[in-house]
């Protein structure tokens, strides 16, 4: 019995080799080590879909998230300021509270019946950044409200403005709080990036399915897993270095 | 001399102060004494800026000014109750961040910095952060902090509630070395012991009977 097929369900037969071992021949006629560097380019075309979605959402909805949250957390009474926070808060309730698949279909299918046509690439972004930064800004805006009065009146008594009391003092403390939960998120959009599928993007997971799907194999989708596990891997690996980083203080 | 005059302040329809006089004289220690809930710890937040003040107004050296001008002219040093100290920052960074972000140098402010941790017997905290100190040494980085900026009247609040109550003599022997250096100092607190340790005057609440 072949050790990397019998597991994986192939339909291999076994051949007596030249040098007396038995190794499968699977469906395509080489050896399941041939298929695999066979189908690992469509795979790796696939993947860069899933990291340049889930690069251009990380590097736009982090921030925007933070800008968002400092109007989620204003306690200003002002009109303008209490607008604000009621636009903000049904911003975040609308994106958290549908699937991002729905927004994805929405973005794409459902914005040119007003006039607003997005490229794939493009509808994707915005709606992944929109959606992110929704949870994104909840996080922070929980991150801020941790800090507690006394840190911002300190700032203030130390006639620091409100920009370096931003900078120097509250967002380091919020950084550390938030890392955690930010985590969770960064790793949720590797594995929601596969979502693109519905408007007809070719991301990792359609390769992988594609592939199966023409060859009867499993083998293509057990690759799509450890390829997923590989990224999720390496951004557990930051966020745990990041977590050090910042645990030198209590 | 900080004067207040007339200070009125309600949270909630409750009203806290009403129309309160209150002379802070120069190189002197004044504490605001009282039962809790009475309002000491808004006038002092008043006075910092912190809270504004419904009524009343504040008199600096004969010139009526707002909490706002006072602080950006570096009148005001603060120490809190909890002390506020940046738990991300060295106790050296704590000092050194406000003067530095103001536009000193940071080997003046190190300087300064240096001077301060050594009168206030801090030295070997200098690298240390906030997270690992006592109470006690937490509360000399928060007045050293204050100090940094060479303010003119140094406003307390509670030194003593956060402490160990052996504390509470180390507290008072550093007050009353500040006055004989000349700072002017307003201490709320609800200690009266503590109060007659430190106080040239001592300023009663509610009805602001003075001793």
């Amino acid at each position: 019995m072949c050790v990397l097929c019998s597991p994986l369900g192939l339909q291999g037969a076994l051949f007596d080799y030249d040098d007396g071992n038995y190794k499968c021949r699977d469906i395509l006629g080489g050896t399941t080590m041939n298929y695999i560097m066979e189908i690992l380019p469509a795979l790796f075309s696939g993947a860069w879909t899933t990291i340049w979605v889930f690069a251009l959402t990380l590097i736009i909805s982090i921030p925007l998230g933070v800008v968002l949250s400092l109007g989620l957390s204003t306690t200003a009474k002002n009109p303008l300021a209490l607008l604000i926070r009621w636009l903000l808060n049904i911003y975040t309730w609308v994106f958290r509270g549908t699937p991002l698949l729905l927004q994805l279909i929405f973005v794409f299918y459902g914005l040119p019946t007003i006039g607003v046509v997005f490229d794939r690439g493009s509808a994707v972004i915005f709606a992944f950044v929109l959606n992110y930064a929704a949870y994104f800004a909840e996080i922070f805006r929980g991150g801020f409200q941790a800090v507690s009065k006394e840190q911002f009146e300190a700032a203030t008594v130390l006639n620091l403005t409100r920009w370096q009391t931003l900078r120097y003092v509250i967002i380091p403390q919020v950084v550390k709080i938030v890392l955690p939960s930010i985590g969770n998120e960064v790793i949720n959009l590797v594995k929601d990036s596969s979502l693109v599928y519905v408007i007809g993007l070719g991301d990792l997971l359609r390769a992988g399915n594609i592939a199966t799907a023409r060859d009867v194999t499993l083998v293509p989708l057990v690759l799509v897993g450890i390829i997923y596990l590989l990224m999720t891997f390496v951004l557990t690996m930051v966020q745990k270095q990041m977590e050090k980083k910042f645990a030198f203080y209590r | 001399m900080l004067e207040l005059k007339g200070i009125s302040k309600a949270f909630n329809g409750r009203q806290i102060l009403s129309n309160l006089d209150l002379t802070v004289t120069d190189g002197k220690t004044l504490a605001i004494v009282g039962p809790s809930g009475v309002g000491k710890t808004t006038l002092l937040r008043i006075i910092a800026g912190l809270e504004n003040a419904d009524q009343g107004s504040m008199i600096w050296n004969g010139a009526s000014v707002t909490p706002e001008e006072l602080r950006k002219q570096g009148v005001l040093g603060v120490v809190f109750q909890n002390f506020g100290l940046f738990p991300q920052y060295t106790v050296q960074r704590n000092i050194t961040l406000a003067p530095t972000l103001s536009g000193t140098s940071q080997a003046e402010a190190d300087k300064k910095a240096g001077e301060l941790l050594d009168q206030l017997q801090l030295s070997e905290q200098a690298n240390a952060y906030p997270g690992t100190l006592s109470g006690g040494q937490k509360q000399r980085v928060a007045i050293a902090r204050a100090l940094a900026l060479n303010p003119q009247v140094l406003l307390y609040d509670e030194p003593t509630s956060a402490l160990d109550p052996a504390l509470r003599d180390n507290v008072a022997g550093m007050l009353n070395q500040f006055k004989q250096d000349g700072m002017t100092q307003v201490v709320v607190t609800h200690d009266m012991d503590f109060a007659a340790a430190v106080a040239d005057t001592v300023f009663t609440m509610p009805n602001g009977k003075k001793e």
